[in-house]
């Protein structure tokens, strides 16, 4: 079943954020501070004021609120920077200006004079966790973390820092409602969770911001944090006319999180067979400025640091260090990712010290159901990563390259066929659905039931954010599915109904589509009721009895409709203790992943040919956004592993560009073949696991073994660089940690 | 200043400042929202339209330079039969997901089928280079246009 915006989109017919409008719209536009560490001295907004077409400029002193923001329960960042206060990353808000015409904003901007006290930036992120500039330590023990090994391997690995780049800039238009309060249309991942940031800076009671969702041109994570929320809604109310505000790519850069960076040293110990005794691990991530979500990114890194492995003794530290740099926070994958780049590697080194194959060492150590996870959690439910590896080994391998387009260096004409040398590599990931560590985790549906024309017409309403993932498709279907009804309308998100909880964590398919499943059900009980016996079901718009049989029109029984709301809940968390031992979390996902590279060593040149990909799913609702869920994440990891990286030096990013930031082609692409695993999760709504984010966390540690294998070279940092493929440079760790203890 | 265009086969006309571009006019002054700015730079396709039935990225043109030519847009597309078996295409593949670089791809996807309606593998993903989808991976895209490709 087609997606049901997709005609619209084709047609460019659907508005996105940045495609709203409104009558006597004026144009909103940031100052931000070009320093990443600096006290602001002084600031004065006369000149911008006077200049033609500009109709407010603010700053910290118009904000009539709470001054700070942010998604952690501290909120730390402020609004906007004022005198006397600290510019803590390069890009931070200082004011805001609204003008008639978006030319004349920018100007405004430019004429803000800002006078910054400089002072020196913190940009080492061990030498911060070193010196106790950290957003989260976690370190989790299991067994005997001192525990010893006849076959132990050290690594150290890198992963730079990776940009979200969802299509659709920033954007959002806020329109005052003339009684103090303001309707306010953005792209966002979650529409409560900004909205109690709003409200609170407002000084406004949440009813009077009402929060609705517009076009979103893809998230990943980026959305997760405020971007023009809060400044819009400041220039509306001031201004008292509409604020459309959106971001140019180079702003878009500083104005969202990031991909944490990491730097990761690891020991495995094993027996002579290659089953695991140990692992001992330290994982210093950068957090940038504020807190954002790093806190949950530290234990999903730690976490799933391991691996999807049975490992009886663990020794593992991690932490997010504060920096003057660009927040960092959620992206898909959220932590998972760069772990699993450093255990993979970790895994194929000890496969070659044993004298196994990577497939071999991997099936050995494979977690299973009813196995713990390094918090000493029971992984209740499905588990199946052996049988993905085998599935995944058995699908076809891709043939030679042909033509130029299909070599490394493509129609740069570099290579030469003869030169080209094919390598294989393997991973495997694991990640939660959901939110974790105790966070009440919930989603909201309303499903009405109604006749119109004669016939019956369900409508679907929640605060969930489509944000491309395809949940407008899930929730018509599971609507339709239990209703018996052709006609499914999905009614606008806003905050006008209660919470859903955010776009992210693979969570909506089980939290919201719970909640709609659930509703649903409810409005189906009532219209059995009103059928009496013998009617046992809905189907076909009829209401049927035990065999299928139909024996009434479900619009004959809606003279009065039926609506019915429900909240879904997913089963509690628990909290880590001291010795990050806990359940902290609800459900797993996991895959397996072969990826074929040909590298041409002399030049330095790669290209993917193909990445082999099993994944548990659960059941898939629908099969086709699965397949397209699974495509768009190996893309972003064939990104991860050759050429996206966000370049920051002395706290400025340098590549704030998609000329400069690299994103994989159509010309890039390898050739994807993905199978499904199917298997009914116990207490997920229609057995569905969430699907986006394995497939990235496995690609670019499997894509980067390929082309170990390929060159022959150690390859401990993600993107491989040119030169270090080609072998005229090699990463070198910042300094040397013990694995397991803190930077000391 | 004042330009006018031909635009998906009406004459329109509107009062510009110096330095707008051609996707800009378009999209604020003319109200066809349709061609998307996800970089306003050249570099990821999403504003692509046809210049006098060029390919272009909108973003980089200015709308003075653009005075008195034929532009057609994403919102054109429905008039011929390549434009609608494209459209068609990218909804039954599952080619689209947020869906905002699909206007530029329907855009290019139109603009090379109707110069090679049954183009090869790699001759898809060269004529594609200039066009970024950051959800899709481009697999369902490229299965689109074949698919379109069978129906002309
Ligand atoms: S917006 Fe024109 S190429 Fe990106
Ligand atoms: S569908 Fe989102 S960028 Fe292509």
């Amino acid at each position: 079943m087609p997606r049901p915006d997709a005609p619209a989109k084709v047609r460019g017919a659907f508005d996105f954020a940045s495609d709203l409008r409104a009558e006597g719209m004026l144009y909103g536009r940031t100052v931000r501070s070009p320093h990443p560490h600096a006290v602001v001295r002084r600031i004065d907004t006369a000149a911008a004021a006077a200049l033609p077409g500009v109709r407010a400029v603010l700053t910290a002193a118009d904000v009539p609120g709470k001054p700070f923001y942010g998604l952690d329960k501290v909120r730390d960042q402020p609004v906007l920077v004022g005198v006397g206060e600290t510019v803590r990353y390069a890009g931070e808000a200082i004011a805001v200006v609204a003008a008639d015409h978006p030319e004349q904003a920018r100007a405004a901007a430019a004429a803000v004079a800002v006078d910054y006290e400089v002072l020196e930036p913190l940009t080492d992120p061990v030498q911060a966790l070193a010196q106790g500039s950290s957003l989260r330590n976690l370190v989790i023990r299991r067994g005997n973390p001192e525990a010893v090994a006849e076959v132990v391997v050290k690594g150290f690995y890198e992963v730079g820092q990776q940009d979200q780049a969802p299509l659709g800039p920033e954007a959002g238009l806020a329109i005052p409602d003339g009684e103090g309060g303001v309707d306010l249309w953005i792209a966002t991942q979650a529409l409560h969770v900004d909205l109690r940031q709003v409200a609170d800076a407002l000084a406004l009671p949440p009813e009077r911001c009402r929060l609705r969702l517009a076009g979103v041109g893809g998230a990943f994570g980026a959305r997760e944090d405020l971007s023009m929320q809060i400044h819009g809604c400041l220039l509306a109310l001031r201004t008292g006319r509409p604020v459309k505000m959106w971001y140019g790519r180079d702003e878009s850069f500083v104005g969202h999180v990031h991909r944490h960076p990491a730097w990761m040293w690891y020991e495995h110990g094993a027996d002579r067979e290659g089953n695991l005794v140990y692992v001992r691990a330290t994982i210093v991530l950068d957090g940038g400025a504020y807190a954002s979500s790093s806190h949950a990114v530290v234990a999903n890194a730690a976490i799933f640091g391991c691996g999807p492995y049975r490992v009886p003794n663990v020794l593992m530290w991690c932490g997010a260090a504060r920096t003057n740099h660009v927040p960092n926070g959620a992206m898909r994958g959220f932590g998972a990712v760069q772990s699993c780049f450093a255990h993979e590697s970790q895994m194929d080194r000890l496969a070659a010290a044993v004298g196994i194959s990577p497939l071999e060492i991997r099936l050995r150590n494979a977690m299973r159901s009813g196995d713990r996870l390094i918090t000493g959690q029971v992984v209740s439910g499905a588990a199946p990563v052996a049988d993905l590896i085998r599935r995944c080994a058995e699908l076809p391998l891709p043939p030679p390259a042909e033509g130029r387009m299909a070599l490394p260096g493509g129609a740069g004409n570099l290579a030469e066929a003869a030169d080209i040398s094919r390598g294989e590599g393997w991973a495997l990931g694991y990640k939660n659905i959901a939110y974790s560590e105790g966070s009440d985790d919930y989603a909201t549906a309303r499903v009405r039931l109604e006749r119109r024309n004669g016939h019956a017409v369900a409508l679907v309403k929640t605060a969930a954010a489509e944000v491309g993932q395809g949940l407008v498709t899930v929730c018509q279907q599971i609507a339709r599915t239990e209703l018996g009804v052709e006609e499914v309308e999905l009614e606008p998100a806003d905050t006008l109904i209660g919470d859903a909880g955010s776009s992210s964590a693979s969570r909506q398919t089980w939290m919201t589509g719970g909640a709609v499943r659930e509703a649903a059900r409810l409005v189906a009980e009532e219209v059995l009721k009103r059928a009496g016996p013998p009617g046992r079901g809905l189907a076909g718009g009829q209401v049927v009895d035990d065999e299928g049989a139909p024996l009434a029109p479900l619009a004959l029984l809606l003279d009065e409709p039926i609506e019915r709301e429900f909240e879904h809940h997913h089963r509690q968390t628990g909290k880590l203790d001291e010795d990050g031992q806990g359940d902290a979390h609800v459900s797993f996902m996991f895959v397996a992943q072969r990826a074929v590279v040909d590298v041409d060593p002399e030049a330095g040149l790669a290209r993917v040919a193909q990445v082999a990909t099993v994944q548990d799913v659960g059941l898939a609702i629908n099969p086709l956004q699965v397949h397209g869920q699974i495509e768009g994440a190996v893309a972003q990891g064939v990104g991860l592993a050759t050429m996206e990286e966000i370049q920051t030096r002395e706290g400025l990013i340098r590549n704030a560009s998609f000329t400069d930031y690299l994103l994989p082609t159509a010309v890039d692409m390898p050739e994807i073949v993905s199978e499904l695993v199917e298997e009914a999760e116990p207490d997920a709504p229609y057995g569905a696991k969430g699907v986006g984010e394995p497939p990235l966390i496995a690609s670019p540690a499997a894509i980067c073994a390929a082309m170990r294998a390929a060159s022959g070279r150690e390859l401990c940092r993600i993107p491989v660089r040119p030169e270090e493929l080609s072998g005229v440079s090699e990463t070198k760790p910042p300094r040397e940690l013990i694995p397991g203890q803190p930077p000391a | 200043m004042r330009v006018s265009f031909e635009v998906n086969g009406r004459q329109l006309a509107a009062d510009v400042w110096e330095g707008e571009s051609l996707l800009y006019v378009l999209r604020e002054r003319l109200g066809l929202w349709g061609s998307k700015n996800a970089c306003e730079q050249g570099e990821c396709g999403s504003c692509s339209v046809l210049l006098d039935g060029q390919l272009v990225c909108a973003c980089l043109v200015l709308a003075a330079a653009a005075d008195g030519s034929r532009v057609r847009t994403v919102e054109g597309m429905e008039a011929d039969r390549v434009g609608r078996a494209v459209q068609e295409a990218m909804v039954e593949a599952g080619g689209v997901q947020c869906g905002f670089c699909t206007p530029g791809f329907v855009v290019s996807i139109a603009d090379l089928l109707s110069k090679d309606p049954h183009p090869g593998v790699l001759a898809v993903r060269e004529a594609l280079a200039g066009n970024i989808c950051r959800c899709t991976g481009y697999v369902r895209i490229f299965e689109a246009v074949q698919k379109a490709a069978s129906r002309l």
